[in-house]
């Protein structure tokens, strides 16, 4: 019950400022991101003939058994809430899987959580860990939700550019120049969203050396692990004293085609696990059963081969999409990893955003300007390759067409 | 078969327009092999035709197809063969496959309309002298053939740009 006394003041902030005067000032200091804009400009234009080459996710619907799981689940009345951290079944399965292809060995009871979807799994990390003021590392061009919700737990992004010449990893030099004595946290996505850079073990070796001299965190943002293509995945928790200093994040989204059902797991040591699990607890309960159900077929029951087919299949395209850039005189790096290719349109003297906007109206085809990914992504646009042979085809003849307009 | 020749397959399975340089690139592979290892396979007729699913019921020439189950006897020496090839040399038949089980032979016949159809069973395949007995079975809609949904709408329900 508001006291009468107090009636007038909250109409007066009201009427001063409108909502704005009540929202917590971090979280509305926070940008909408680029992608938003984008997504804006694109949905406004109305056009069927668009081809877009700006989503992140599969163009595979998930797998029929997998569906078929969870459908007959759902017959059987499976509704209701599960034990917080996950169904045991399917951490067990989480445990075997990523211990079977990554040769990382976490205990399901107490260093798994199933969350809804990695983003969940990255949040919870990041609340469980942030004080006031940490700084938390990210190599950018990054995955954009990093800074926003490093932000929203009071912490400090520091994005480190990362460079074409590079095929944009991290490298030893620059992570050092970055941390200072209020880094605590460093973010890795590889294979990355969005350049599709991934890191081998003899190179992260270096990077691990200075997260062990100067105490940090790992958050290792996996999701797109199965996504390498020339050389297995290596899990930064795999590397000699990480897995206690890593968390690692990962989901079905990508590799499983996935995304909706919004399925992601987080394994780490079980001190961080256990504070993590109370803010899930305490925030989302348990990840939906619907979803823990499509998960476990998608682990245990010929789930895999599917993946497998699906990701010879971006293989193919991937290929088809890099000649596809160099064949038309853009500078493109091989991305190893992902589905996404990134290459510089810096020739064209167009900036990113003025080129992913005239390439929209003037070419109908979307693609993210790689400015909003943070530093060292000006100059460049993210292509998503998951869609068909056909779409890919024609968008590249209508960026090639639209490159010699330019000229 | 080699695992290139089966990618190959794969992807001429899919859409068989797909030209050869198209091939090499998403395999990753030189055009001039994987040119070769088609033509070698047209060749040795592991690829027999390139040719159209069409879903017919679209079409306003409308046609009939029946599936039919042949009982017939065997003859001496060369088994089912020779009555495969008498059945399966008349235009109207589709398919002819050797079954295990009830019947032996299952032949897919298609006409222009319920009466040739009939009529070819009776007058042609009945009259075949090592047939025992026919029983026709008329297909009413397709819903999949050689893999292909033909009514899944291949509508892509993402939305266009997304993290
Ligand atoms: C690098 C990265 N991490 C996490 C996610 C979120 O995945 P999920 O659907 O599991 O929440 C994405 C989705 O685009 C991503 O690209």
């Amino acid at each position: 019950m508001i006291k009468d006394e107090q009636k007038p003041q909250i109409q007066d902030r009201a009427r001063s400022g409108g909502m704005n005067e009540y929202l917590a000032s971090h979280a509305r200091a926070i940008q909408p991101s680029g992608i938003r804009r984008f997504f804006d400009l694109v949905s406004a234009s109305k056009d069927k003939d668009i081809i877009t080459l700006g989503v992140g996710e599969p163009d595979f619907v998930t797998p029929w058994r997998i569906r078929d799981a969870a459908v007959y689940s759902l017959e059987k009345g499976k509704t209701q809430y599960t034990s917080n951290a996950g169904m045991p079944e399917l951490r067990e399965a989480i445990g075997q899987y990523l211990d079977n292809q990554f040769h990382v060995s976490y205990d399901p009871a107490k260093e798994i959580i199933v969350t809804v979807g990695g983003s969940e799994g990255i949040d919870l990390a990041l609340r469980a860990l942030i004080e006031p003021g940490d700084e938390i590392l990210v190599p950018e061009p990054s995955y954009i939700s990093y800074s926003p919700i490093t932000a929203l737990s009071g912490g400090v992004a520091v994005g480190i550019e990362t460079f074409a010449k590079d095929q944009f990893k991290l490298t030893a030099e620059s992570l050092k120049a970055a941390i200072t004595p209020k880094s605590k946290i460093l973010i890795l996505c590889y294979p990355s969203n969005p350049t599709g850079a991934v890191m081998t073990y003899d190179e992260m070796l270096p990077i691990a050396k200075l997260v062990e001299e100067n105490d940090l965190i790992v958050i290792s943002d996996e999701i797109y692990a199965e996504l390498s293509f020339n050389a297995k995945h290596v899990s930064f928790a795999s590397l000699p004293g990480m897995k206690d200093r890593t968390i690692l994040v990962s989901g079905f989204s990508k590799a499983f085609a996935m995304t909706g059902w919004r399925m992601g797991y987080a394994c780490g040591h079980p001190d961080l696990i256990s504070v993590m699990l109370k803010i899930h607890q305490y925030t989302v309960m348990c990840a939906p059963i619907m979803g823990q159900v499509a998960a476990l077929e998608a682990l245990t029951k010929g789930g895999l081969e599917e993946k497998d087919r699906m990701v010879e299949s971006y293989n193919q395209r991937r290929r088809l999409v890099v000649q596809g850039f160099r064949d038309m005189g853009l500078e493109c790096h091989e991305p190893q990893g992902a589905f996404y290719a990134f290459p510089s349109v810096q020739s064209t003297g167009l900036t990113s955003e003025q080129f992913a906007e005239r390439l929209l109206l003037e070419a109908k085809v979307a693609a993210v300007p790689g400015h909003v990914f943070g530093k060292g992504g000006e100059g460049f646009l993210r292509c998503c390759y998951a869609t068909s042979v056909t779409q890919l085809t024609e968008a590249m003849e209508r960026i090639n067409l639209f490159i010699r307009k330019l000229e | 078969m080699n695992e290139f020749k089966l990618s190959i397959l794969d992807l001429l399975k899919e859409d068989a327009r797909l030209t050869a340089t198209t091939i090499a690139t998403m395999l990753g592979a030189e055009q001039e092999d994987v040119s070769a290892a088609i033509a070698e396979m047209e060749q040795d007729h592991v690829i027999v035709k390139y040719a159209t699913i069409v879903n017919w019921s679209k079409v306003d020439d409308e046609k009939v197809t029946a599936l039919i189950e042949v009982e017939c006897t065997p003859e001496r020496g060369r088994g089912f063969e020779s009555i495969a090839e008498r059945v399966y040399l008349y235009p109207e038949v589709k398919s002819v496959y050797l079954m295990s089980g009830a019947y032996d032979l299952l032949v897919e016949i298609e006409g222009k309309n319920l009466k040739e159809v009939a009529s070819f069973v009776s007058n042609k395949l009945s009259t075949i002298e090592s047939v025992i007995s026919t029983k026709s079975f008329f297909i009413l809609k397709k819903y999949k053939q050689d893999g292909i949904i033909f009514e899944e709408f291949e509508d892509d329900h993402r939305l266009l740009v997304s993290p």
